[in-house]
């Protein structure tokens, strides 16, 4: 089933609305902000459309906002528009990741400016802790996705096992815990 | 030693994206074990930095990766540790676009979604304790970490650049005082 396309949507524009999508994502929280750009005003694609991405992007490896732009980039233009949208989202943030990198060394070298940054640094693990604060949060008191939890952060956190072999195993033992009762596979 | 190294991002970095379930959070534990501790790359030092700085810088976290291929080879380590870290998820996720519709609201789908979610909180909990351990741990460390999870929990619609601004402050005030 081919989903109706009033009118081809130009690749030049697929690039402009994802470069500064790129250029203005700090910190996460981008998908409303997504959400609004290509649904709200360029109405690229239904409310619907975009929520099934979203779902995808968070399902799959890989970040949420980019994996999100190469689904809507392939909705509107297929393959060409998945591929301009990801670099549209990149190109801001590498041109600065240089940048960052020909003038670390010479900032960071000054005593009270590093220590700020290790403040940084500190406040952003605090963040991060949120984050799979949340995630717990999300799985409730239910005993086996909880101990999910707890394998996956001792193999990786306390074991160093490969991460790619933990997840391999870890995901489909969780996702069989997840299965809803009584449905066939 | 420039082959070796490059070939060396790949295959740490590659694998690294297909298993970054989540995102950037899923694969610093890992990232810090192979660059630091493994292969040297950078000191755990620069590997805070770089986290630190990627927290004031605009796009996805994991561009924590160019930054150590920019460290061990210039410009051309960085487009392929950035190409390493994106090429296979994306690869992955432009297959899975294309077979979303089919499958659709299908028992295993929603049954997917929800088993992710507890992969997910283990891993950005291994992340947490590896950057701790970089952070050289200790009371100031541990309170500001603390610290800051909690308000966020408090108050859920603060924007975070306000805690990295404090973070940053309670840090200087401690360097300045000499604790």
């Amino acid at each position: 089933m081919e989903v109706e396309q009033p009118e081809r949507v130009p690749l030049l524009d697929i690039y402009r609305a994802f470069f500064w999508i790129g250029l203005f994502s700090f910190g996460g929280g981008l998908m409303p902000w997504i959400q609004r750009e290509v649904v709200t005003i360029r109405k690229w694609l239904t409310n619907e459309q975009f929520l099934a991405g979203m779902a995808l992007a968070q399902v799959l490896p890989g970040v949420n906002s980019t994996n999100i732009a190469i689904f809507i980039g392939n909705h509107v233009r297929g393959a060409l528009g998945s591929i301009t949208a990801i670099l549209a989202m990149l190109t801001g943030p590498f041109a600065l990741v240089v940048v960052a990198a020909l003038t670390y060394q010479y900032i960071l070298g000054i005593p009270w400016i590093a220590a700020a940054a290790g403040g940084v640094a500190v406040a952003a693990i605090g963040m991060l802790l949120r984050t799979g604060l949340l995630a717990i949060q999300e799985i409730g008191f239910r005993f086996a996705p909880l101990l999910v939890t707890v394998a996956v952060f001792v193999a990786v956190g306390l074991f160093h096992f490969s991460l790619i072999t933990v997840v391999l195993v870890a995901t489909p033992i969780s996702i069989l815990l997840a299965w809803p009762r009584g449905a066939n596979a | 030693m420039r082959d070796e190294n490059l070939i060396g991002l790949i295959v740490v970095l590659a694998p690294l994206s297909l298993a970054s379930v989540g995102g950037a959070t899923a694969i610093y534990a890992p990232l810090q074990h192979e660059a630091v501790e493994l292969r040297h790359w950078v000191t755990p030092k620069e590997f805070l930095d770089y986290f630190a700085m990627m927290r004031f810088m605009p796009g996805p976290s994991s561009m924590l990766g160019a930054m150590i291929g920019w460290k061990i080879e210039g410009f051309l380590g960085a487009v392929v540790a950035t190409l390493s870290l994106y090429l296979p998820s994306s690869l992955l996720c432009f297959a899975a676009a294309r077979m979303w519709h089919k499958y659709r609201g299908r028992a295993w789908h929603t049954a997917v979604e929800r088993g992710l979610v507890p992969v997910a909180a283990g891993l950005v909990c291994a992340g947490v304790l590896a950057l701790f351990q970089l952070s050289g741990g200790g009371f100031k460390v541990g309170a500001v970490m603390l610290g800051v999870a909690a308000i966020l929990t408090w108050k859920k619609r603060l924007h975070p650049t306000r805690l990295l601004i404090a973070g940053a402050l309670i840090f200087e005030v401690a360097y300045l005082t000499g604790y």
